[in-house]
């Protein structure tokens, strides 16, 4: 990491009013992240994804966002004017989702979509923005790019409309990318080829990266440092190398209840969910 | 219990046919839990599905417990033969109560005494009779697929039919249902045909697997040798080697396999 992070967060708070007043679904979480690539993991309900969108002021009415500091370079980014998130969003932070199906514009062609990203944040001319979207799509190992640039989403596979998204996200050039399970509805062998890209990427670029994902496993081995999510809050922060000598209960459970390929188990151990973990300790 | 032989899918017609079954056989003993592992577009979800009669349009041999099934499944198949479906929150219906879907089954055969079998089948799918009365929105994920197993179980069938019973849950939630699975086929000597993505699900479960891509089997092996990595197919030794992490080198040589 290096000495002045990137995205520097502190006790990040998100709730949403239901009738029994205010739901916190993320609870005071702080991080950093610098030039490197973070893991945030968590199982469905920790609020893994929340906090990705509300670094980029994405969290959906009625949520209220609330934090100590939320900051990006020289940016703050909760009393920045929609104005300038909108210079932010896709220029210096950037979001790739989980689904391509949902995120692309089914009515216009992915070429199309790559070079309207470019052109928002370049004023760069039509056939200048062609060009970088062919090299884009390109450089996230498309085949045929030419054939590809005139394609509508319904026409590619799944595994193809990720490295679209991911083209698009990064046409801009961001100095920070926010991945939301961004492999999750992929194959395995796919899966490893897109994040082979993004590995790339990162280390070509110098750019950071927070990827949110529900695979440990996967997390440890493709990020450097993890943060591990529980409720709203984060329970564990460990450098993915060392995920395997975790200390934190919940984590421990975690990586157990996972079927690995040479279980010699008669029965996978379940997680025993403390309550003491949603109490506010650490940090 | 199960034979399967010369089994094809086709879809569409003419030139936009797609062929998504491509003469596929194996046998599954009694008692016996057998994967079916593949990437998506493999064809292990359609071979399931012929099987159990939803999709009507396929050619070759399916026996099941001894009987050549055709078309048509008359209802002593479905006594013996359940499936579970990957997606608890699109298998049950939003309107029924627990109560209501596991009493249908039992009407439509006729079995009589539904209060018990109800009452029965939902201790054992790790569920107390407090849960009878609600609705599938008042349930977590993982208590719906446990509703969807006893909507399969009240039955007594002898064999079922899992089609990715827990990649739509929670690894903690995953593990729970997966040793239920374990536990219920020790239990009643079920006979299993798992499908699934995950290797490491089907080592804990099967006995033994057949790797798909694109409508074949590339190999059938047993689950020693996929613990071992004892793989004889270039294919399957590439998903074994993706199933265990990211390996940036690793993940430059994958290639497509037609």
């Amino acid at each position: 990491m290096t000495a002045s992070p990137l995205l520097s967060v502190a006790n990040l708070r998100i709730a949403f009013p239901t009738r029994h007043g205010l739901a916190e679904a993320v609870r005071g979480v702080s991080f950093e992240v610098g030039r490197e690539k973070l893991g945030i993991v968590g199982e469905s309900g920790s609020g893994k994804s929340l906090t990705g969108r509300a670094v980029l002021g994405l969290v959906p009415a009625p949520g209220v966002v609330t934090a100590d500091r939320m900051a990006f370079e020289g940016d703050d980014l909760l009393t920045a004017s929609e104005r300038r998130m909108r210079e932010i969003r896709g220029r210096r932070i950037s979001m790739v989702m989980q689904d391509p199906k949902f995120s692309l514009n089914p009515v216009m062609t992915v070429g199309r979509q790559i070079a309207e990203a470019y052109r928002v944040h370049s004023k760069a001319g039509r056939t200048e923005a062609r060009r970088r979207a062919l090299e884009m799509l390109e450089a996230v190992r498309i085949r045929d790019p030419e054939r590809v640039f005139g394609l509508y989403p319904h026409e590619v596979s799944g595994g193809m409309g990720q490295r679209i998204m991911i083209a698009m996200m990064l046409i801009p050039d961001p100095d920070l990318l926010i991945a939301d399970e961004p492999t999750s509805a992929l194959d395995v062998t796919v899966q490893m080829q897109v994040l082979a890209i993004m590995d790339e990427l990162c280390s070509s670029r110098g750019m950071g990266l927070v990827f949110i994902s529900h695979d440990l496993n996967l997390v440890a081995s493709f990020c450097d440092r993890i943060l591990i999510m529980y409720a709203g809050r984060v329970v564990e922060t460990c450098r993915a190398a060392d995920l395997h000598s975790a200390t934190h209960p919940y984590t421990r459970g975690l990586l157990g209840s996972l079927p690995r390929l040479d279980d010699p188990r008669p029965e996978l151990p379940v997680l025993d969910r403390d309550p003491a973990w949603l109490e506010e300790s650490r940090g | 219990m199960i034979t399967v032989r010369d089994l094809r899918v086709v879809f569409g017609v003419g030139a936009s046919a797609i062929e998504a079954v491509r003469s596929i056989s194996f046998s599954v003993a009694e008692g016996e839990s057998y994967g079916l592992v593949g990437e998506s577009g493999s064809g292990k979800s359609t071979v399931l599905r012929a099987v159990c009669g939803l999709n009507p349009d396929w050619t070759g041999t399916v026996e099941v417990d001894g009987v050549a099934q055709g078309r048509h499944r008359d209802r002593a198949f479905y006594k013996r033969c359940q499936m579970v479906f990957q997606d608890p929150y699109g298998s049950l219906h939003p309107r029924h109560t627990v109560d209501g879907i596991l009493a249908e089954p039992v009407a439509i055969h006729r079995l009589g005494d539904a209060d018990r079998r109800i009452d029965r089948v939902l201790r054992e799918v790790g569920l107390g009779p407090q849960f009878r009365f609600r609705f599938p929105h008042q349930l977590s994920g993982g208590q719906r697929q446990r509703v969807a197993i006893a909507r399969a179980l009240i039955l007594e069938p002898r064999v079922l039919l899992l089609d990715e019973p827990t990649s739509a849950l929670d690894v903690s939630v995953q593990a729970e249902i997966l040793n239920l699975l374990r536990r219920l086929r020790a239990d009643h000597g079920l006979t299993y045909v798992l499908v699934s993505h995950n290797l490491a699900v089907v080592s804990y479960m099967c006995d033994r697997l057949a790797v798909m891509n694109r409508g074949r089997v590339v190999e059938e092996m047993g689950v020693d040798e996929l613990k071992r990595g004892a793989a004889r197919e270039d294919y399957t030794l590439q998903l074994l080697r993706a199933s265990q992490g990211y390996d940036r080198q690793a993940a430059e040589s994958f290639r497509d396999y037609a």
